[in-house]
Parts: structure tokens; C-alpha cells; sequence
């Protein structure tokens, strides 16, 4: 007994980290990096929150005048941007991040010194967006700045360019994550893990991460594109001198469809897994719901056009986008009829987690199907750029995203504090949230079948809009204080919270196999798995023979998921964090003088050489 | 709620190999990424050219002659050329061979450092700038965001050479120069479609 005693304490002194600061900034431990973002997140997601409440406090009544134009524009491009690439991607990312290793069973990723430059790329970003905003530069064009507007005739200074590169940071941060999601995925499974035994979280993250490398890329092209224009005069969207404003469109797009569903997806796998754990069976269906996931992966990368009816596109190429738009309801469809058909055959506990898939189910069908309904060309003629789409996108967003990651946060907050939340008081959350945000949106439906226009300040009085408006309001103020009740739970319960135990609602897979919240090397031993839920076995089977006084990891067959060989996990290191400041600095001069991009590839290139240095082992 | 059984130990991983080559090794399946990454920009580059090129009447337009040809097809033989010596190069690191592995590392460098040399004279035999019009933009980004590659190759091979020169090689360097070579056929494989749309576009589209 004191032998393995020594062995787990040698794990937890081998993976450990430096205390202070230094143990702060070096970190690779993936618990801490996801935990660092997601508290980000969060913070991001209240700030957005009360700039969302404060456009509804402007838009209750006609003809305020208390947001001026501009302030308004800035409010709902900050609420929209942040939203899309601060919040709604990274946190998916971070979610994976955190899980990922726990739910195989490892004790790291692949690359934990990507993950923690990922980090440090996104943290970039935030300030990349807010730090202009306290000095009062900020984008003002949407959270899709289309030229020719925000081209160099119309959008002088540098609000523009804040937006673009804003979104070059978060993009490598996502890509960086991504790919570190997808080799572990493949690489490091459990023995006996093979891809047919693997829970539906993990195929959701890793469709969502080949999603992310294959769509990620068009932004970055295309706002790369756009900062040249402006910066060096380049005329890719400027049509005097052969250029197009509509490839704008294309390309961001490309990627501005798939985005949806990177945001979607891995939220889908948090349904799959509070719907097992809850309803205490396997979830129905578990090929369909691979193969739908999979099925909506693809067809994402064939909707863009969607975006653009409006446009004036060849007849023939509307028709071809709008048969692909309703297709993808299908798989959608699969989702959530295997989702149903998991609750009415199981037996359903009506915790919190799943409280929030319930109402998942609920608004995303009702957002689907104003989906399905502006996915029609002549229908989307008359309700685009209305509320009616302010409405859609929040019932997707929100309803299909949001509603599961609040799920997913109440489910996994005593695996990652070793506390659980207050059940009541996250009733009370849920049930201010989803009334407050039904009431919030739905009458906005209407709105934009009246005909009231997205983005606008302020409208007059003989509209008609007032009511509907009023109660669009109160719903947004009603969400607001459950909100404010959510983050008071979570945080009166990391130190008030009913101690949790290593697996409190009695799951089945690997991340409930590790005390609660997990040491620096998550498990002591390799677990072995023969099927979807190792955790309702009578046995556990482990492995052992990795070392434990340096970092070693077990990789297994891509396939099979057959032990193969031991890799060597790097220790902390400063290295990704001043990579991550030599590469911002970049990006930021870029904005200046495009010989950023020459001088600043040397600070790069120094720190890239640092971090790949090997260390001599003695 | 529920205690765990107690476990069963099924197998002993001490006795596996503790690095791996090519595409066993974690490092070629990130590398693999990267290219997806890269390769997706490759294509919506060359998408966003061709679609410039659908919206204009002439290609490329008019007052430009197209690219000088001499340049491009020097750069394209060398480019193609040098997968020989890079093949040989991931085949001796994966015999773990020190002696071959550092020449090779060599020549590589040097082929690199030629080819951006000839790359820098192409940029002046392209008979556009990137600021004359739309045309020239979108050559000027293919040819920018490929030079950036060989670039970022380049360097990779330079700094994996000073470090397998000044120490003993370990198996895992062995592993890094064999995808080393694995993105330099990456880099040369992204160039045929770019310079089939640099070179021979403005002639044949």
C-alpha cells in the first residue's frame, strides 16, 4: 500500500506545477489552461450580456435617444464579435480541452505547450478587442464588416483593423486547439478504445476540430485580405480596380456557416452525455447519432450561400443552397428524435444538467424550424436583415449552444471544483434564464415579420414596435438576473457546495473514474475499456508501466486504439507565453506598417526556436 | 455515489518502444494538421484568384504582360528536383543514420536558401505590383503566402541542423527530421497548382 502511495505522490510531484507565478505563466497542464479560458469566457459572456441589455434598455421605448447611432453600432458590433469569436468558439474549445484527456483517460494532450500558446493567443485576442475599446476605438461594423465599408475609402482609422486582426488572434488560438484536440483524439485513446467505443463527446470534438482546421483558415484569409487592402492598397474588394465585394462574402462565408456548427456540435456532445448519465441507460442510437454528426459536419461546408440571398446570385445557385439548407435539418432531426427516444426509455433524473437539455430540445427545434424557414430563398428575401433573424440566430445560438454548455457546466462543475452546485438555486437560475430568454426572443418573430430591421437604434412611435419591444426587454432583464443567480452559485459553491466525490451522478465514463477535482496527472493508472460506459462494469481493468519520475504518455493505434508506444510529455515552460507575446506584437504592428510582418517574424522566429529546443536529458 | 471495483492489471506498457517514426509518430499527425490548415488557405486562395479572374473581361488585364516564364520554371525544376535529396533525407533519418542525416540537413538548407533566392527575383518578373489592380493582388498573395512556406521550412531545417551538429542526435530528433522532410514535400506538392495559376493563368485562363 505505501508503495503505490509513493507511486501516485511521485505523478503528482512529476506533473505538478511551480507554485507563484512562474508555476502561473509556465503551466501545461490542460486543466488549468481550460480552466483559465473558461473563466474568460465567462467573464466575457456577463460583459456581452450587459451590452445586450443595454441595446434592449435603448430599443424598449421609440425614439430614445439616450444610445446615439454610433454608440449603438459600436454596442451591437462589440456584443456580436465577442460573442461569436470570444465566447461561443473558445469556450467549446476549452470545454474539449478540459475533457478530452479526462474522458480518455490521459494525462495531458499531445501538445501541451500548443495549448498553453493557444491560450495565450486568445487572451490576445480579448485584449485585442477591449483594450481599443477603453480608448474609445472601437468596431462599429457588425461582427461581419463587409467592404466595401469597412474597405479603406469608408472606415478610415483603425476600427476596422482592430475587428480583423481581433479575429486573426482568435483564430490561431482555435486552430492551435484544434489540432491538438484532433491528434489526441486520434493518438492517445485508451487501449481497447477503439473509434466505435468512443463516447459521443469525443466524436463530436473531434468532427468539431476537423471542422475548425478546414474552415478557420477562409477568416483568417479573408480579413488578411481585407487588412491588405487597407493597409498596402491591394484591390481585392475593390471593384474600380477589378476587385469584388462579394468574394468577401464567399469567403467569410465559407467559414461564417461551419462556424455555427463548431459551436453546435461539441455542443450536442454535452447533451449526449447529461442525457446517458441522467436517464442512466446508453444513449439510443449511437451509430445514427455518429453518423448525423458527421453528416452535419459535412453539409456545413455547403451552406454558405445562404448568408448571402439577398445578394442577387444566379437563380439556379439559390435554389441548389436552399435544398442543401433543409437537408441538413435531417441529421439535425436524427439528433434530436435519438434524444427523445434516450429520455422515454430511460429513467429520467431531473437534475439541473438535464433540466438544460430539456430546454435545449425545446428552443433549438423552434429555432430550426425559423431555419428551415429562412433557408427558403423567397422567404428569406422578405426576413433578412429583420429581428425575425435576430430571433433565428439567437434560438440556435443560444438555445443549441448555450442552453447544453450550462448543462455541461452545472454537470461537470463538481468533477473540476469537487463541490456540486446548489440544485435549487440552479433551478431558480434555469428557470429565470430559459423564461427570461423565451420571452426576450420570441416576440421578436414577430417583430421582423412587421418588418423592424436589425440594427437600427431607435424607431418611431407609429410603427407600432413599442409592445412587442417592451417585452422583447423585460424578457433580456429577467435572463440578466438569472444569470447574475447562475455565476452566485457557481461561485458561493466552491467553497459551500455539498462535497462531490470522485462520481456524483454516477457516469459512465472515464472522467468520473478520477477523484474530484483531479490530481496534476488526472489518473494514477491507464484504464483499460471494452465498452461505451466502462464505468457501469463490475470490473476496471488498468494498465501500468509508465514512468513516474519523468512525463511519459501511453499512445495507442488511431484505429484500434492498441497500445504502441511511450511519448515524452514536455514539462512547463515560459516558451509559448513569449512565443504568444512575439507573435502579438506582430499582429498589432501589422495593423501600422506592413513591415511588421518582416522585422517581426524575427522575435518569432527566436522564440519558436526556444520553445523547440530540445532539453538535455541527464 | 458509487465506489469503483477494484482493478485489474491486464498488461504492462514498460516493454513499448519510446519513440516512433513517421506516421506513428504524435509529431507527424500534428504536422499532418498544420497542412490541412495550410492547405485549406492554398485552396481558397487559388479560389479567390479564379474567381477575380470570372469577373474580369481580360487575363490578365490589360497593360500586363504575364509573368516572365524563365524564373518560375527555374524555381519549379529546383523545387521538384530537390524531393530527391529529401527523400533520401527522411529515409537515412529514419534508419536513424547520423552521418547521412546531418549532410543531408545540409543540402536541404542550401537548396532552400537558392530556391528563396530565385523566389525573390521572381517577385520582380511577375510585370505586376500588388497595388495596380485585382489581378496583381491575387498573384502577389499566392506567391506571398507559398514564399512564407519554403520560408518557414527553411528555417525549421536550419535550426533542426544546428541543433543535430552540436549534439548527439536522439531517436526523437531522427523522427523530427523525418517530418521535416514530410512538410517539405508538403511545400512542394501546395507550389504545382500555384504556379500552374501564376505562370500559366494570365496565358491560358
Amino acid at each position: 500500500m505505501s508503495v503505490a502511495a509513493t507511486h501516485d505522490e511521485r505523478l503528482a510531484r512529476t506533473w505538478g506545477d511551480a507554485g507563484g507565478l512562474w508555476g502561473f505563466i509556465t503551466t501545461v497542464d490542460h486543466k488549468r489552461i481550460a480552466a483559465r479560458y473558461i473563466v474568460l469566457t465567462i467573464a466575457l459572456l456577463v460583459l456581452d450580456g450587459l451590452l445586450a441589455i443595454d441595446m434592449r434598455l435603448q430599443l424598449a421605448f421609440p425614439a430614445l435617444k439616450r444610445l446615439e447611432a454610433q454608440g449603438y453600432n459600436e454596442s451591437f458590433s462589440l456584443h456580436g464579435s465577442a460573442m461569436m469569436f470570444l465566447v461561443s468558439v473558445p469556450v467549446m474549445e476549452a470545454m474539449a480541452i478540459w475533457l478530452v484527456p479526462l474522458m480518455l483517460g490521459q494525462r495531458n494532450m499531445a501538445f501541451p505547450r500548443l495549448n498553453a500558446f493557444s491560450f495565450w493567443m486568445y487572451l490576445g485576442g480579448v485584449l485585442m478587442l477591449w483594450v481599443p475599446h477603453l480608448a474609445n476605438v472601437t468596431p462599429d461594423l457588425g461582427w461581419f464588416e463587409y467592404p466595401p465599408l469597412s474597405g479603406p475609402g469608408y472606415s478610415p482609422g483603425h476600427r476596422a483593423d482592430i475587428w480583423a486582426q481581433m479575429i486573426t488572434f482568435t483564430e490561431v488560438a482555435a486552430l492551435a486547439a484544434s489540432v491538438n484536440t484532433f491528434v489526441t483524439i486520434m493518438r492517445m485513446r485508451p487501449p481497447g478504445m477503439t473509434l466505435a467505443r468512443m463516447p459521443l463527446f469525443l466524436w463530436a470534438m473531434l468532427i468539431t476540430s476537423l471542422m475548425t482546421i478546414f474552415a478557420l483558415p477562409a477568416v483568417m484569409l479573408v480579413t488578411s485580405m481585407l487588412i491588405s487592402d487597407r493597409l498596402v492598397a491591394t484591390h481585392f474588394f475593390d471593384a474600380a480596380m477589378g476587385g469584388d465585394v462579394v468574394l468577401f462574402q464567399h469567403i467569410f462565408w465559407f467559414f461564417g456557416h461551419p462556424e455555427v456548427y463548431i459551436i453546435f456540435i461539441p455542443a450536442l456532445g454535452f447533451v449526449a452525455a447529461i442525457t446517458e448519465t441522467f436517464c442512466r441507460r446508453t444513449v439510443f442510437g449511437y451509430v445514427p447519432l455518429v453518423l448525423s454528426l458527421v453528416a452535419i459536419g459535412v453539409l456545413a461546408f455547403g451552406l454558405w450561400v445562404h448568408h448571402m440571398f439577398a445578394v442577387g446570385l444566379p437563380k439556379l445557385g439559390a435554389s441548389f443552397y436552399t435544398a442543401a439548407s433543409l437537408v441538413i435539418a435531417i441529421p439535425a432531426g436524427i439528433q434530436i428524435f435519438c434524444y427523445i427516444a434516450t429520455l422515454w426509455s430511460g429513467r429520467p433524473r431531473f437534475a439541473t444538467p438535464l433540466m438544460w437539455v430539456l430546454a435545449f430540445i425545446v428552443t433549438f427545434v423552434i429555432g430550426g424550424l425559423s431555419g428551415v424557414m429562412t433557408a427558403s430563398a423567397p422567404l428569406d428575401l422578405q426576413l433578412t436583415d429583420t429581428y425575425f433573424v435576430v430571433a433565428h440566430l439567437h434560438y440556435v445560438l443560444i438555445g443549441g449552444a448555450m442552453f447544453p454548455l450550462f448543462g455541461a457546466f452545472a454537470y461537470w462543475y463538481p468533477k473540476a471544483t469537487g463541490r456540486l452546485l446548489s440544485e435549487a438555486w440552479g433551478k431558480v437560475a434555469f428557470w429565470l434564464i430559459v423564461g427570461g430568454f423565451n420571452l426576450g426572443f420570441f416576440p421578436m418573430h414577430l417583430l421582423g415579420l412587421m418588418g423592424m430591421p436589425r440594427r437600427i437604434y431607435t424607431y418611431p412611435v407609429e410603427t407600432g414596435w413599442q409592445p412587442l419591444n417592451i417585452l422583447a426587454s423585460v424578457g433580456a432583464a429577467i435572463a440578466g438576473v438569472g444569470a447574475a443567480v447562475f455565476v452566485g452559485n457557481a461561485l458561493v459553491s466552491l467553497w459551500r457546495g455539498r462535497t462531490a466525490g470522485p462520481n456524483p451522478w454516477g457516469g459512465a465514463t472515464l472522467e468520473w473514474a478520477t477523484s474530484s477535482p483531479p490530481p496534476p496527472h488526472n489518473f494514477d493508472q491507464i484504464p483499460v475499456v471494452s465498452d461505451l460506459t466502462p464505468l457501469w462494469r463490475d470490473e476496471r481493468q488498468v494498465m501500468e508501466g509508465l514512468a513516474d519520475d519523468h512525463r511519459e504518455l501511453l499512445l495507442t493505434t488511431a484505429i484500434e486504439a492498441r497500445p504502441d508506444y511511450r511519448q515524452q510529455s514536455p514539462d512547463p515552460s515560459i516558451w509559448p507565453l513569449l512565443t504568444a507575446l512575439a507573435v502579438s506584437a506582430m499582429f498589432v504592428g501589422s495593423i501600422f506598417t506592413p513591415w511588421a510582418l518582416v522585422w517581426g517574424a524575427l522575435p518569432i522566429g527566436a522564440a519558436v526556436t526556444g520553445w523547440f529546443w530540445p532539453k538535455r536529458r541527464t | 455515489m458509487s465506489a469503483q471495483p477494484p482493478a485489474t492489471v491486464v498488461g504492462d506498457v514498460s516493454g513499448l518502444p519510446d519513440t516512433a517514426m513517421g506516421p506513428r509518430s504524435l509529431v507527424w499527425w500534428g504536422t499532418l494538421g498544420f497542412m490541412l490548415i495550410e492547405g485549406t488557405a492554398f485552396l481558397l486562395a487559388a479560389a479567390a484568384y479564379l474567381y477575380l479572374r470570372g469577373q474580369a473581361t481580360t487575363w490578365p488585364p490589360s497593360g500586363h504582360p504575364p509573368p516572365d516564364l524563365t524564373l518560375g520554371a527555374l524555381f519549379t525544376v529546383i523545387l521538384l528536383l530537390s524531393e530527391i535529396p529529401n527523400r533520401w533525407l527522411a529515409a537515412k533519418a529514419k534508419a536513424q543514420e547520423t552521418r547521412p542525416v546531418r549532410l543531408g540537413i545540409v543540402v536541404m538548407s542550401v537548396l532552400g536558401i537558392v530556391l528563396m533566392a530565385i523566389r525573390y527575383l521572381e517577385f520582380g518578373r511577375l510585370n505586376v505590383n500588388w497595388d495596380h489592380d485585382a489581378y496583381g493582388s491575387a498573384t502577389w498573395m499566392l506567391m506571398i503566402l507559398h514564399a512564407t512556406h519554403v520560408l518557414t521550412d527553411l528555417a525549421d531545417t536550419v535550426v533542426l541542423g544546428a541543433c543535430i551538429f552540436t549534439r548527439k542526435i536522439t531517436a526523437s530528433q531522427f523522427s523530427d527530421v523525418n517530418d521535416n522532410s514530410f512538410y517539405w514535400s508538403f511545400v512542394v506538392l501546395t507550389w504545382l497548382p500555384i504556379y500552374a495559376l501564376v505562370y500559366w493563368g494570365p496565358r491560358l485562363l
